[in-house]
């Protein structure tokens, strides 16, 4: 994402205006703009005239319209990014007050203004989201580190990105693998799994298997193969016995890494990620982060369970003692609970990040819902901390 | 060789060939034949009553038609001959008017004609025979023709029914429509039927039969071509019309040609009735002149619903252009739409009872046909019929030995499979060639010591690994028991294969490998996930074989420590001390497995053998009364007979050949259309058998491994969320985990933790805990993402990153 335009004032409101420049932008663009915000960006409308004779013909109009958020719909499979509300500036098209769905296009800019209404509607540049700015904007510029996992097992593949920011889960291929027997066909059926599978990897790649990629030079991402037992060691063995006829696809064998997995669902997804030749590759990644985060917390609530919580109750309960502190006070929050509808809800969370950060002191890592650790931190209510000092929150909870 | 295939290309040519030479010669025996029958049909028509009576000519070519069949060229001629009477009180033939029209008719070729297939009315033929302008010799019109691929496709798809191939399922659908509608019409065309009433059984038959006799007539040909014989050029003409004719369906007509075409079908006349005519209109209507005859081939032509030149020889070639011209159009009679889709509509329902033509005044018994039609079946489904056995009495009469399961457990490398694979050869299940087979293959690629475990691991993956993969099981018998072995993966990342088999056991065999250092590995490993697995799944007696005792000199203090320390281990896992027994054994050598060591250093042993330890065992009791639940185990195709299979064990309830089953989650029906208990076919089969189940009526995309079978009657919920008292191995925590029960393995998630459970009582101790410690019981809730069957009391099983976190049953 390109940042063109800052003009984010000391009170928090202002404009900034941006072009998204790859898939992954939508994603950023989706957990910046909040319901209730205004958004500046061309628009295709049909409009539909009708003729003093009562003839209508109706036209597609490319114009710039600005609207006030009302939903945003997100489709991850796509990273494609739908905004709808109602227009506030008049074209001659169009009146004030009309419902438009606005579809964020790849590589055309849009403005983004977040102003606090006089009654509270509308949220400004809080520290969240000035920080989501930051993390879209790529400052840093290491963005490419990404892989592909293909978690494996008996009859069932699931295909994985994995971005900085988020997990996606491309395909799922699935068969029905008959057991073993004598004489039975399990062989061949699993001969025509993997071969389904590596059909559907390179689809999902944009993998050329022609023979006049082999001069292209494009860098391979990494392909991480999973499973229990060896169905992933198979499927490399498979991968490299189609190579010999097919010799564009040697340019994918260096590039593939087995790793054990426990099974072959996409929650299998962080023992890959923990796994030491996966970590040494994607050391730097966001994700790799989070997932040590999220075994740290688990660890921690092992140990001493005292010393850890979740949910968003415990949670408010053990920022309002003073145990996510300085000294190893990590408040863990999903970026979920700061997409909320409701302006109230979001500024709940906002609040408690804030608070953490500045007067506590404690540290916050805001992880992505769309990764395996916001997954698994999703399962924990969005929230959880780790504490520095065990508190007793039985209470509270039999208060309930 | 290559003299057979250029024959077979020739084939076309040949027919040809004949055609012209056989088309006016006859061959000597060929006329005796006739004239005998000839006299035959005469003296019967004569004979008959009412008496009719016929010119040679139109008995010859009455026999001509039915190949000399002398019962139905009498009954046709008769027909004719009453209904030519009825024409002449009725309207004006229609030939006449054909007559008249057909002089508008443009230049078309006109058949060679026959001394036999002479008419002795007034026909359209005769009118055109002297126009030279049609008399194009045969050769030349044959050029431009294109001889059919056989066999030909029906216009629903799939093979003519004549050329025994199999309908396709459109046209079976079709049929089945057909069908239906032929029940509907049925009390109206018996109503109004008063006519000659045939035999059901000619009516029937003798359709069939000549359907055979063309089917017949065609092979005769091409193997009279190969010798030619005296019956040769006679024969070979017939065929030369008749082999088109099987090709095609019989009762489909031309649809361009409505009135000719209706007069000679009974079917037809069923249409009529349909639309509300006078079943007296059908009947004066004239038989086929010679003109029409030419156009749709001739009376027994079949006629067909596309008026392909593709399918004609050369007669046909008026067909293909504008015969309606031709003919007077009689709106009396069903529009050609209206005979369009007649035709279709009957097309392939009709084809395998009706005639190619039936005798046109012998009207067809209509309550008869309607009759016929429901009697035929045609859909693709396939229908097993059920014994209506009561199982349950079935089971108590059978003198069944004693059956139970048993899995086989421990940690990876402990020894099970070669364990299993020395009593299963101890006890014969195996036979000494197969057995050599293996330990020379085993050999060859330098692990003789697998060759017993080769026996259960019959995966190519697994002989290579030396590890088993998944459960196995094989079955031997004792005096009085059938045992099923259950053989399970001891590999960690297999457990959930081992859960599927320990969900198949009645009772467990725990491997142990005594050696130094494996026992004590085996012991943090998979010995005691398995151990604890079996028991949570509901085993209650375990029989522990101290394997490999052989490396350890049967060092009776290394067998008392393992004893001691494994039965403080499995008690406080729940097992009751007294179903808990120890055998020292070497599965290699195989000592204690079968017979007593002879070994002296095992002289202190004076306890029970493995397989008495098993028979020991006393059989459980199932839940033979309760609805059916079946776990599939796998889905595999056994062989062209049965292309669907699935097996596994019956949980509970009973089932027999021809019953109804619902697949859950998919909420597919299925018949059983056989089935195995213990390999041997069975009609039945109930609670606690391993049985394969062959399939019909169900696409195979409906059934997988885990999917539960189950009776319509008392289906098995599918619930995406349930609550359940674990045992928890691991500290539990909102996570996402793997769900298995039996084969079923899905993923999930525990939402919630209720609650923690005083251990005895099953008192709430706490309310929604943060975490539940490893050895506490609590009450969770459960979701996944998609419904699966499930219904209490399942043991179900939660494991995450390749750890069993925690076993338990349904709420």
């Amino acid at each position: 994402m390109r940042l063109i335009k800052n003009r984010i004032g000391h009170d928090g409101s202002g404009s900034v205006t941006l072009i998204p420049d790859e898939p992954e932008d939508m994603w950023h663009a989706y957990n910046l703009i909040v319901p209730g915000d205004l958004l500046f960006a061309t628009a295709v409308r049909r409009v539909t005239t009708t003729a003093a004779t009562g003839s209508t013909s109706s036209s597609r109009i490319r114009l710039t319209l600005e609207i006030r958020v009302k939903t945003l719909d997100f489709d991850p499979q796509n990273s494609q990014l739908h905004v709808s509300g109602q227009i506030m500036n008049e074209t001659p098209y169009t009146t004030i007050g009309q419902h438009h769905t606005l579809d964020l296009e790849l590589n055309r800019q849009f403005t983004l203004e977040k102003k606090e209404g006089p009654d509270g509607e509308g949220s400004v540049w809080d520290s969240v989201a000035v920080e989501a700015l930051k993390e879209a904007v790529d400052e840093g510029g290491n963005r490419k580190a990404e892989a592909i996992a293909v978690i494996m097992q008996e009859g069932l593949a699931h295909i994985c990105f994995i971005g900085q920011f988020r997990t996606v889960l491309r395909q799922k291929v699935e068969m029905s693998v008959p057991k073993k027997r004598i004489g039975g066909d399990h062989d061949k059926i699993m001969a025509k799994f993997f071969k389904t599978t590596l059909d559907t990897l390179l689809r999902h790649m944009e993998f050329n298997t022609s023979a006049t990629s082999m001069s292209n030079n494009d860098p391979v991402r990494p392909v991480l193969l999973a499973s229990p037992g060896f169905v992933a060691a198979a499927f490399q063995k498979h991968i490299q016995t189609v190579a010999i006829t097919t010799p564009a696809l040697k340019r994918l064998l260096p590039s593939i890494i087995v790793v054990h997995s426990a099974s072959g669902y996409t929650h299998s997804l962080t023992e890959v990620l923990q796994s030491q030749t996966v970590k040494t590759l994607l050391s730097n990644t966001k994700n790799a982060r989070e997932t040590k985060l999220m075994d740290d917390f688990h660890d921690q609530l092992r140990k001493e369970t005292n010393k850890a919580t979740y949910g968003p109750r415990e949670v408010e309960y053990a920022v309002d003692q003073g145990a996510v502190g300085r000294g190893g006070g990590v408040l863990i929050i999903s970026n979920e609970l700061f997409r909320a509808q409701d302006v109230a809800e979001r500024k709940r969370w906002v609040s408690l990040v804030d608070r953490v950060r500045d007067i506590e002191g404690g540290d916050v890592r805001v992880l992505s819902s769309e990764h395996e650790s916001g997954k698994r931190l999703a399962g924990l209510g969005g929230i959880a901390a780790l504490l520095t000092f065990p508190i007793d929150d039985d209470l509270e909870s039999d208060n309930e | 060789m290559s003299r057979h295939r250029v024959k077979a290309i020739s084939y076309d040519d040949d027919e040809y060939d004949e055609y012209d030479d056989g088309y006016d010669s006859q061959d000597p025996q060929e006329r005796d034949l006739l004239e005998q029958c000839t006299r035959e049909v005469l003296s019967q028509l004569t004979a008959g009553d009412p008496s009719v009576s016929a010119t040679r000519d139109e008995v010859q070519e009455a026999l001509w038609h039915y190949y000399n069949d002398v019962e139905k060229s009498v009954n046709y001629l008769r027909g004719k001959t009453t209904k030519v009477e009825k024409k002449k009180q009725g309207s004006p033939p229609p030939d006449s008017a054909a007559k008249a029209k057909g002089r508008t008719v443009p230049v078309y070729p006109l058949p060679p004609t026959t001394g036999s297939s002479q008419r002795a009315h007034f026909s359209a033929a005769e009118l055109f025979l002297d126009s030279p302008w049609l008399n194009v010799p045969a050769h030349r019109k044959a050029d431009i023709l294109v001889e059919p691929l056989y066999p030909r496709l029906g216009l629903l798809g799939g093979a003519p029914e004549s050329s025994g191939g199999k309908m396709s399922k459109l046209a079976a659908l079709a049929a089945a429509r057909k069908k239906e509608g032929g029940k509907a019409t049925a009390p109206s065309a018996a109503a109004g039927d008063d006519t000659v009433q045939p035999s059901r059984g000619e009516s029937k038959d003798a359709p069939l039969s000549l359907r055979e006799r063309l089917a017949n007539s065609g092979k005769q040909t091409k193997s009279s071509e190969g010798s030619p014989s005296p019956h040769g050029s006679g024969r070979g003409y017939r065929s030369g019309q008749s082999l088109p004719q099987k090709k095609s369906s019989p009762e489909t007509s031309p649809q361009n040609l409505p009135a000719v075409t209706k007069a000679d079908e009974p079917a037809k006349s069923e249409h009529i009735d349909e639309k509300g005519m006078e079943p007296a209109t059908v009947n004066i209507r004239a038989s086929p002149s010679t003109f029409a005859v030419t156009m749709v081939g001739d009376n027994t032509r079949p006629k067909m619903t596309e008026p392909s030149h593709l399918y004609t020889n050369t007669l046909d070639l008026i067909k293909i252009y504008g015969q309606d011209l031709a003919e007077p159009f009689d709106f009396a009679g069903p529009s050609p739409d209206d005979v369009v889709l007649n035709a279709q509509n009957s097309a392939k329902g009709l084809k395998s009872k009706q005639p190619a033509s039936k005798p046109q005044g012998e009207k067809k018994d209509q309550a008869n046909l309607a009759g016929d039609l429901s009697s035929l079946r045609v859909t693709e489904k396939v229908h097993v019929k059920s014994k209506n056995l009561d199982v349950l009495s079935e089971y108590k009469k059978s003198k069944r030995k004693n059956a139970m399961n048993f899995v086989v457990i421990g940690h990876v490398d402990a020894g099970k499979s070669t364990l299993m694979g020395r009593l299963l050869a101890d006890q014969n299940a195996v036979d000494k060639r197969t057995l050599d087979k293996y330990r020379r293959e085993a050999e060859k690629i330098g692990k003789g010591s697998f060759a017993l475990a080769w026996v259960l691991d019959q995966d190519s993956e697994e002989r290579a690994r030396g590890v088993t993969i998944d459960i196995a099981t094989s079955k031997f018998e004792t005096e009085n028991t059938v045992f099923t072995i259950v053989d399970s993966p001891g590999h960690r990342d297999f457990i959930p294969n081992m859960i599927a088999g320990a969900s198949q056991a009645d009772f467990a065999v725990l491997v142990i490998d005594s050696s130094i250092g494996n026992y004590e590995s085996g012991l943090k490993g998979q010995t005691k996930e398995h151990a604890l697995l079996v028991r949570s799944m509901g085993v209650q007696r375990i029989i522990v074989a101290v394997n490999k005792m052989d490396t350890v000199q049967w060092d009776k203090g290394r067998f008392e420590e393992i004893e001691q320390q494994v039965s403080a281990f499995l008690t406080t896992a729940g097992f009751q001390a007294k179903n808990i027994s120890f055998v020292p054994c070497s599965g290699v050598r195989g000592d204690n497995i079968s017979r007593r060591s002879e070994d002296e250093n095992v002289s202190w042993y004076e306890g029970l053998t493995l397989v008495e330890e098993l028979e020991a065992t006393k059989p459980y009791s199932h839940a033979l009364e309760k609805p059916l639940r079946m776990t599939i185990g796998d889905v595999f195709r056994s062989s062209i007979q049965n292309p669907l299979s699935i097996s596994g064990r019956i949980d509970a309830g009973s089932l027999q050949i021809g019953d109804h089953i619902l697949t859950m989650p998919s909420s597919e029906t299925a018949t059983i259309r056989s089935l195995e208990v213990d390999d041997e076919p069975s009609d039945w089969a109930v609670a606690g058998q391993n049985v394969v189940l062959n399939l019909a009526n169900i696409d195979p995309v409906h059934l997988r491994s885990g999917d539960v079978v189950c009776h319509a009657s008392a289906p098995i919920p599918n619930t995406a969320s349930f609550s359940c008292k674990v045992l928890a191995f691991d500290h539990l925590l909102p996570s996402m985990v793997d769900i298995h029960r039996g084969r079923l393995h899905v993923p999930g998630r525990i939402s919630r933790l209720v609650a923690t459970l005083d251990k005895g009582s099953g008192t709430v101790l706490k309310k929604k805990p943060k975490i539940v410690p490893p050895g506490a019981v609590a009450r969770v809730v459960v979701e996944m993402d998609h419904a699966v069957p499930l219904e209490a009391p399942a043991r179900i099983v939660l494991r995450a990153g390749g750890d069993t976190i925690a076993a338990g049953l349904l709420e």
